[in-house]
């Protein structure tokens, strides 16, 4: 399987163009350029960028006053990603730059580890200081016990950094924390993911089905809007969900499931499909592989079956699977995004996958388009050494079907009572804070006591900054360059994110603290360009383009080749799977001994008195990123917990009351967090949204709001075949006085 | 000319990008607003309802606030856009009394603010703020004296509502249901 995972690994979108190696060149010329007509006008008022509060990486303007300061951020008409619209996040993107809490200058550790005592230090010196301990740690163990955890823009010069050093151990918290099941679910069956953006094909569907997906609470920008756009076409939206969702609120059927029993619904679907002949015949005899086992398997997966185990009627099951096959294949089945939920999550997103397949969806119109993206070519670099040793050797033999790197298996390494294959002994943090990101704080908080080096690089002073040795200040997007926008989309394009102003404070680019670094290490090789711009310009010509003309329109949209948004009928398609099928049934996950089939498996249920933790989004917030942003909080300062009215009842509460929340294993929630009374959640689940309960004092505007849900996701629910933590496997009690804290103001 | 606004509340999510995208676009300071998002839920579990609404100044025709400005400072503009002359107010609150869907609030820099249906950005040929970024599109705007406008149209095609009719406000803000 050796062989499989590195093709995946090749073709997974991940990093940006430029830790891309020179091979991955395309015939990007044969792309044309659309017409424009008229000499482009600069317009010195606004500059372009892409978004950074999210992933979705939105196109779109920054304008200043007058007076030279930023006044808006507004979306760039051109941009498919955002369609000229920005969602709360971005247009109160100005938040992150204002925010006088930022990370100012250099910091080195000066007390006890997380007491957070620190100097202020000159980047010379902050920068000489991490060479010399990241040189340490190759001298006595081996550079691959250096590892990055990263997330966002900056992954893409500290992973060059990283390998040049030599070390893979590169980890992104996005897989195994968050959508890592779901992108090999839909490797390992149409051996393509659904990448990000989702190529779901949302605006031109005739049923879009979300299972736990909150699309609207998640402001997945393009999502959002084409769901919206599905809604004025009259598509049927079915939303299954313990909590009535805004995305319930606009469904014709919202199926209330009891929590963590998913996989039997979605077999039940399966079995009405197969066994009323819904599915799509042609499609399946001519591009999927074990139909015949996968009828077998659900043959007793009958409605009536799913009823005892979900509590959803067998006629809400059987109304909803035949919306899904008259919509057919104009329907989508949506793979979700954060899917780390009960340990099962590979199987539960195949099952999926598998149901998309039967539905004929992927690869047609209204389901699942054919994405395109420019890999833009890479300046000549030298070759990275090979290391010695992977993350796969940290713990040989486990995780299997994972694609990713698994961030809590080099967690777990860099703690020596775990016996790892080699040990972890440095973090270098980008961009993620993952005290509040990984389950278990106390395992993470082991862990770094066993460090000899831990950087964190941020904007803000996120938790993980207030553990580490070093901290290095980044600038904001809005301060920097970075590197081009290439992602998938239904037409390739490319959009630049380019200064509106100076770096405020002594902060610097990532590209900057990446190349001044490698310079320290000797590795300044693998940065011959002073300034990233330099290299933007360079790479922009080969395309036919140039910098000049990017900052004139920020987005540049080229047509695609051939007219293959869709498959055409009868094609011929090989997918990159190993049999070249759609594999309804996974050899390859029998072979590595897993199911071959997804299965269901009751999962613990709450014991009484505690309530299934479920958490979310809201659209003003992405995670913790933005919980101190001035603009945001002034929409939504703290979380609260949705609690069923006769749950409240039972323990006497009343609407904005502060409680605490005690979990299963006795941890209770640092802060208090207020009631809301709802009719919208589950009386088996308490709800709320991730991202608050801040304990970092720097943080004024958000330390000590709500509660937060990391701290009582003590229980990680491991998933076997690709090493995600399933998070909802927790149970919270209610604790209505705890004398010694106070409700924060 | 009659300018008025409708939001759909079949496709607004409650996001408030159209609160954000006001309070950047007008420099309304930040703790401040001059449009809010409404979520009303009805029924019980799992029986459930909720209709989310983004509210403002609903340029009343009949507005009670221009009636009982001391000043003058509240008035009608163009289109019947009710407007707030910041030097002419002298922050006596009375228009804040008498609005029934308070949408009217006390300005830091001493006088009353509120929505002004971003007449600067209509008189441009531009769209307000809250309907040009409104991720859902569901903020049509336009003059009802023209049938073709983008309000005009789809308060023909879609069955709406105003809030509280019976103020007799005549409002100027529509939700479509
Ligand atoms: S969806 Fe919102 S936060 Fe994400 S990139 Fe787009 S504007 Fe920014
Ligand atoms: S921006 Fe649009 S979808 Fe969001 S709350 Fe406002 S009106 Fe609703
Ligand atoms: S019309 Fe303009 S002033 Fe009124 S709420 Fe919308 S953005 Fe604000």
């Amino acid at each position: 399987m050796t062989n499989r995972r590195d093709f995946i690994r090749i073709t997974a979108y991940g990093a940006g163009a430029f830790a891309m190696s020179g091979g991955f060149l395309q015939a990007v010329k044969a792309f044309s350029s659309p017409e424009k007509s008229g000499a482009l006008k600069v317009d010195l008022t606004r500059t372009p960028t892409y978004c950074e509060i999210c992933f979705w990486k939105c196109a779109g303007w920054v304008y200043k006053s007058e007076d030279g300061k930023i006044w808006k951020i507004i979306g760039n008409d051109e941009d498919q990603h955002c369609n000229g619209r920005f969602c709360p996040r971005g247009t109160g993107g100005i938040g992150m730059y204002a925010d006088e809490d930022r990370l100012k200058t250099p910091l080195i550790r000066t007390g006890e580890r997380g007491k957070q005592v620190f100097r202020e230090a000159g980047w010379d010196e902050a920068l000489e200081y991490i060479a010399s301990r990241m040189k340490t740690i190759k001298a006595n163990h081996g550079a691959e016990s250096l590892a990055l955890f990263t997330h966002g823009s900056g992954s893409s010069y500290f992973t060059p950094l990283l390998k040049a050093f030599g070390s893979e151990n590169i980890a992104e918290p996005s897989y195994a924390q968050c959508r890592g099941p779901r992108d090999d679910a839909f490797l390992w069956t149409f051996g393509e993911e659904v990448y990000s953006p989702e190529i779901t094909d949302i605006r031109d569907t005739k049923c879009l089905v979300l299972i736990g997906s909150h699309i609207g609470e998640n402001m997945h920008n393009g999502q959002v809007q084409e769901m919206s756009d599905a809604i004025d076409k009259g598509a049927t939206i079915i939303t299954v969900d313990p909590r009535f969702s805004t995305a319930a609120g606009k469904s014709k059927y919202w199926l209330p499931i009891k929590p963590s029993t998913d996989i039997a619904l979605l077999l039940s679907w399966i079995h009405e499909i197969i066994y009323n002949e819904y599915y799509d015949k042609k499609y399946v005899e001519r591009y999927c592989l074990g139909f015949e086992q996968l009828r077998e398997h659900v043959k007793t997966f009958t409605p009536e079956w799913a009823y005892g185990i979900t509590t959803l009627a067998p006629d809400l099951i059987r109304k909803t699977a035949r919306e899904m096959a008259d919509a057919s294949p104009a329907v989508i089945v949506h793979p979700g995004r954060h899917v780390t939920w009960y340990g099962d999550d590979t199987q539960r997103t195949r099952a999926i996958a598998i149901l998309n397949a039967l539905l004929g969806s992927w690869g047609r119109r209204g389901g699942f388009y054919r994405p395109v993206r420019i890999t833009l070519p890479s300046h000549p670099m030298p070759e990275f050494p090979v290391p010695g040793k992977t993350w796969t050797d940290l713990f040989p033999g486990q995780y299997g079907a994972a694609t990713g790197v698994v961030s809590n298996a080099m967690i777990d390494a860099s703690i020596p009572g775990n016996n790892p294959g080699y040990p972890i002994k440095g973090w270098i943090v980008n961009g993620t804070n993952l005290i509040n990101t990984i389950p278990n704080q106390a395992n993470t908080l082991n862990a770094i006591q066993n460090l000899d080096l831990l950087v964190a690089i941020d904007t803000m002073p996120a938790e993980i900054t207030g553990w580490a040795d070093v901290v290095l200040p980044e600038c904001t997007y809005l301060e920097r360059y970075d590197t081009l926008r290439t992602g998938p989309h239904r037409k390739p394009a490319i959009a630049l994110r380019m200064p509106a102003t100076e770096p405020l404070y002594d902060s610097k680019p990532g590209y900057w603290i990446a190349r001044e670094l490698s310079k320290k290490l000797g590795l300044e090789n693998y940065f011959p360009y002073e300034k990233q711009e330099e290299i933007l310009d360079w790479q922009l010509k080969q395309i036919g383009s140039s910098l000049d003309e990017m900052k004139k329109t920020g987005v540049k949209t080229f047509e695609r080749e051939a007219d293959d948004l869709y498959y055409a009928p009868d094609e011929e398609v090989a997918f990159a799977t190993d049999s070249g099928k759609i594999e309804l049934y996974s050899a390859a996950f029998e072979g590595l001994g897993f199911d071959p089939l997804p299965k269901y498996t009751p999962h613990e249920e709450p014991p009484d008195g505690f309530y299934r933790l479920i958490y979310g989004r809201a659209p003003m917030h992405t995670f913790g990123r933005t919980a101190n942003n001035a603009y945001l909080t002034d929409l939504m300062d703290e979380n609260t917990v949705w609690i069923n009215p006769k749950i409240a009842k039972i323990w006497d509460l009343a609407n904005d009351q502060y409680i605490w929340l005690q979990n299963q294993d006795g941890v209770t929630s640092e802060f208090p967090i207020k009631v809301r009374i709802t009719e919208r959640i589950r009386w088996d689940s308490v709800y709320m949204v991730h991202g608050f309960g801040h304990a970092q004092k720097q943080m004024k505007r958000c330390y000590g709001r709500g509660a937060s849900d990391t701290q009582l996701i003590t229980r990680a629910l491991v998933d076997p075949l690709m090493g995600g933590t399933g998070m909802r496997g927790n149970f919270v009690t209610i604790v209505t006085e705890k004398a010694e804290k106070e409700v924060a103001s | 000319m009659r300018y008025a606004m409708a939001v759909d509340t079949k496709k607004c999510v409650g996001c408030s990008d159209c609160v954000v995208a006001c309070q950047t676009e007008n420099k309304v300071p930040v703790g401040y607003c001059r449009d809010w998002i409404v979520e009303v839920t009805d029924g019980t579990y799992p029986q459930l309802e909720m209709e989310i609404r983004s509210e403002r100044c609903n340029h009343c025709e009949n507005a009670p606030c221009v009636r009982c400005c001391p000043t003058g400072a509240s008035h009608f503009a163009e289109g019947g856009i009710v407007l707030v002359t910041p030097n002419q107010c002298i922050g006596c609150g009375a228009c804040i009394a008498s609005c029934p869907y308070d949408a009217r609030f006390p300005h830091p820099d001493g006088h009353v603010d509120k929505c002004t249906f971003c007449i600067h950005r209509i008189k441009n040929g531009l769209k307000p703020a809250c309907a040009a970024v409104c991720p859902t599109k569901c903020i049509y705007f336009g003059d009802l004296d023209d049938p073709n406008s983008e309000v005009s149209v789809i308060l023909k095609k879609r069955k709406s509502k105003t809030l509280i009719p019976e103020a007799g406000t005549v409002p100027h803000l529509y939700f479509l249901i």
